[in-house]
């Protein structure tokens, strides 16, 4: 079964072969998109390819831009895979209709899902069983971006098949032209090549004829050593046009006529509009109307300061309900409750499991994680015009155009074909616009229907974005340990909260004979979501840091301890001895420095970091630097993956040092950055990245880089100092000469759980 | 009343309330939308453009304030030719999804003016715009490489 959560979530491992795909349009398919996507003189080849009379190669990308670097990596293996000259390599946002739904993600996923790969399916079973997945994708809306998915499967599954498949069909075309052998042509640089002749055709001058031909299935796909363009650190595509304030995000839309929208929500999640109080904001410069939602008011002017003024005017009344009483404090009890009674749901064993916890000394440990926002630097948006005659167009960057206009159909109540969706970059994403948070959508698309034909762009504040999030969840983890006499552990028992299902991610990749994994359900008043690596943002932390304290508990070097549990994984032990190698483990540091490593893998590609770090005796830190390896089988485009890890590294990092949204009355506390802090230059460390290539599958880049982060840096702490930090963040921990002096590893104690 | 507002050389006559943040007069009234809006309190930067040379945060400048003065924004950034800063960008590929760098830029441009040969702690101590992202490893980088080459930036 293939749900929407797979594309959210992903594996701890990665199956699939590295070239196989197929699932390519027909060409009455190719005449179908061309009517929706192709300008005259233009027209698709293949799934994703449209070539030009004057050779100009455009792929059409079913993924949106949040800044990965996607649209220039996906670019680089449709152009390989065609022979194409990469400048004529132009880029578009695939139109959010059925006819680009991303059949290739969803055959990623299942085959990803399935531990599985398309060589398992037999040839002539695989035509259709690609068809199957592509009309899945459509029936399920799917162009998601996420799961650090579009290299490793959009790219894999879809791009450079459909680049070969195009080629192909190029080379059948200046066969048939000079009624010649398909066996005597080769390709290069955007030409089809008569090997005896030398003679030579532009594909501009191929395209209409190729577009005719039937796309194979499985064209002749390049060996790594083939590849031009694939492993190069190419330059992006977008970034010119980024460093002129060139591109029009979502927040940029403009209409003629157009209305702008501020709203204030419920500051308690679950709580009902009662009233908008006495302001009379109606009179007021530019405002055009007071939206009345179930838990939300609405201001619509002509601008949007004057909407935001008056919005923020109002005294609306709101009834917080059953949630008005959770606080932070209410929830941690409720997690330390939910983990002492044992009543644990029993996830997956490996071995004897728990009852091997009797074989040696128990350790025992808590540890929690807080609910963090996104916070990404556009706030959500969304420009909506529901017309007179019942049909809606919405503008909006999400992480799913295909799955938006469905979503907005939905909220209208209209169908979906009376929908229109046109998917726009976005000032970074994290998670906070994928399917299952798009509030901003619902609430745009009401706002629009109280002022039918005109458009309206509602724009959340900032503390609008940070108080109606959809959070990474507040997890807490209850591991033991058993050590036997070498001080190896012989059981690895983790019991974890949880407001959804049990997490894959728990599962550890160390040779630990006998494994327990349990979940307790906790009560989630809290809308949650995934934020940049999901399940891993906590798993990583707990899993590393535990790891750390066991290997400190054994009185053995960290780096050395890891070792020794890993030699079944040789890609592992690679790249922990790189990242070890070359930020100079077990060389000196200076005084109050320390150092601290930390492994992970998720969405198909391993991180270790090495973080150092320096504590003043005062107690206050300073992150000097991070040296990273990563194992993605082979990046696409190496700077381009550098970028990423860079990425996940300050995005982990805030979120380790300062990230924490907490929650009194049943409402977010932090409105603004000032509250919810996020690293600055001044806080950033130097960053090396060193990629270690294997033969695996091509692994993910914008978020296998973030797990590992915290624990580096807690691990290089309690390094520095003897502090072993166990509830993130750490700005809520002292540091300090005091601090350190009553620090101390406390065994857990019996039935009575802390953090101590 | 109108405000006459001298934004990127171009004077514009504008009916709009003295305490209009500057940064939506921009965007809303001249349709200028390179400058973004990250936080509405001066905190992020994103909407960072220069005031007779000066960066300043746009959202928290009201617009009767700065009647009379020279207003750059980005658009008026490499309108002819890139500017050294930019070129630095694109050498350096700075931005990812791009939308703090407009602000991130203007504010760059405007401290090298001051300082062409600046240490790392003083581009951090002027340059406090966020990038979620994470460009910062880059962005030092490309001050450095400006620096090393005694690169003159005018605001």
């Amino acid at each position: 079964m293939i749900t929407r959560r797979m594309f959210l979530v992903g594996g701890a491992t990665t199956a699939g072969a590295l070239i196989i795909g197929y699932g390519l349009w027909p060409s009455r398919r190719l005449a179908e998109a061309d009517l929706i996507a192709a300008t005259s003189g233009e027209r698709f080849v293949a799934n994703w390819i449209k070539i030009a009379d004057d050779g100009v190669i455009t792929v059409v990308i079913p993924h949106c831009d949040m800044g990965t670097g996607i649209f220039t990596s996906l670019s680089q293996m449709a152009a390989d895979e065609l022979d194409a000259d990469w400048a004529k390599v132009r880029v578009e946002t695939a139109p959010a209709d059925p006819l680009f739904a991303n059949g290739a993600l969803v055959e990623g996923f299942a085959f990803d899902q399935m531990k599985s790969s398309a060589d398992s399916i037999p040839a002539m079973l695989r035509g259709p069983a690609a068809n199957s997945l592509r009309f899945l994708a459509e029936k399920l809306d799917v162009q998601t971006t996420g799961g650090s998915s579009a290299v490793r499967f959009t790219g894999v599954y879809g791009m450079r098949v459909a680049g070969a498949a195009a080629r192909e069909m190029l080379m059948q075309a200046a066969a048939a032209r000079m009624n010649a052998p398909i066996g005597e042509f080769h390709t290069g640089l955007s030409r089809v090549i008569h090997s005896p002749s030398g003679k030579s055709f532009d594909y501009g001058e191929l395209a209409s004829a190729a577009a005719g031909y039937t796309p194979s299935s499985h064209p002749k796909m390049k060996n790594r050593g083939e590849f031009k363009l694939i492993g190069k650190p190419v330059p992006r595509i977008d970034i010119p046009a980024k460093v002129q304030g060139g591109v029009q995000y979502g927040i940029d839309i403009k209409a003629p006529e157009m209305l702008y929208a501020a709203i204030r929500i419920s500051p308690t999640f679950g709580g009902k509009l009662v009233s908008v109080g006495e302001v009379p904001v109606a009179n007021s410069r530019g405002v055009k109307k007071v939206v009345k939602l179930d838990d939300a008011v609405v201001v619509v002017a002509d601008r949007f300061w004057r909407a935001r003024n008056a919005v923020n005017a109002l005294e609306p009344n709101f009834d917080g309900g059953a949630n008005r009483d959770v606080s932070s404090k209410s929830i941690r009890d409720s997690h330390l409750a939910a983990l002492a009674n044992e009543k644990i749901k029993k996830d997956r064993t490996q071995g004897s499991g728990a009852d091997a916890l009797k074989q040696g000394t128990v350790v025992e440990r808590l540890y929690n994680v807080p609910y963090l926002a996104h916070a990404p630097m556009e706030p959500v948006n969304a420009t909506a015009l529901y017309k007179n005659d019942g049909s809606l167009e919405v503008w909006s960057g999400t992480q799913d155009g295909l799955g938006s206009r469905a979503f907005c159909a939905k909220a209208a109540g209209i169908h979906l074909d009376k929908a229109t969706f046109h998917l726009l970059p976005m000032g970074n994403g994290f998670g906070r616009r994928l399917p299952g948070q798009w509030n901003f959508l619902t609430y745009a698309v009401k706002t629009a229907m109280a002022v039918p034909g005109v458009p309206v762009k509602l724009i959340f504040t900032r503390e609008q974005e940070m108080q109606h999030d959809f959070y990474r969840p507040n997890v807490t983890s209850r591991l033991r340990a058993a050590l036997n006499p070498e001080c190896m552990p012989v059981a690895w028992v983790n019991d974890y909260t949880t407001d959804d299902d049990p997490n894959p991610q728990a599962h550890i990749v160390y040779d630990v004979p006998n494994q327990a994994y349990g979940t307790v359900k906790v009560a989630a008043h809290v809308p949650t979501g995934p934020w940049r690596s999901v399940e891993a943002s906590w798993h990583g932390f707990f899993v590393e840091s535990f790891m750390d304290e066991l290997a400190h508990q054994a009185g053995r070097d960290p780096l050395e301890y890891r070792r020794a549990l890993l030699t079944h994984k040789p890609r592992h032990l690679a790249t922990l001895n790189l990242a070890a190698e070359k930020a100079g483990w077990g060389t000196p540091v200076s005084a109050g420095r320390g150092r601290g490593i930390a492994i992970f893998e998720c969405f198909g590609t391993i991180v270790a970091h090495v973080a150092e770090v320096e504590v003043s005796d005062d107690g206050m830190l300073k992150v000097h630097r991070f040296t990273t390896a990563a194992d993605c089988g082979m990046a696409v485009n190496p700077d381009g993956f550098k970028a990423q890890m860079e990425s996940g590294i300050i995005v982990g990092l805030s979120a380790a040092l300062y990230g924490e949204i907490t929650i009194n009355n049943g409402a977010v506390v932090q409105q603004n950055f000032p509250d919810y802090p996020v690293v600055h230059l001044a806080d950033c460390p130097d960053i090396e990245v060193y990629v270690h290539e294997s033969d695996a599958p091509l692994g993910g880049a914008g978020e296998p880089g973030v797990p590992p982060v915290a624990p580096a840096v807690t691990n290089a702490i309690f390094a520095a100092t003897g502090i072993r930090i166990r509830e993130l963040p750490v700005k809520n921990h002292a540091l300090g000469k005091t601090a350190r002096q009553a620090a101390s590893a406390t065994v857990f104690p019996e039935k009575q759980l802390s953090f101590a | 009343m109108g405000i006459r507002l001298n934004v990127n050389g171009e004077v514009h006559e504008l009916d709009v309330e003295p305490d209009a943040p500057l940064l939506w007069v921009i965007r809303d009234e001249l349709n200028l939308t390179g400058t973004k809006f990250g936080c509405g309190i001066a905190a992020c930067g994103a909407c960072t453009v220069h005031v007779d040379g000066k960066p300043m945060r746009s959202c928290s400048v009201p617009v009767g304030s700065v009647a009379g003065a020279q207003i750059k924004t980005i658009e008026s950034l490499g309108a002819a030719a890139l500017t050294a800063v930019q070129q630095a960008w694109i050498d350096h590929q700075v931005p990812q999804c791009g939308y703090c760098q407009s602000g991130m830029i203007m504010a760059v441009s405007a401290f090298l003016a001051t300082n062409s040969d600046p240490t790392d702690d003083q581009l951090a101590a002027a340059v406090t715009n966020i990038c979620r992202c994470g460009t910062y490893p880059r962005i030092r980088a490309a001050v450095r490489a400006l620096a090393s080459a005694k690169v003159q930036v005018h605001s």
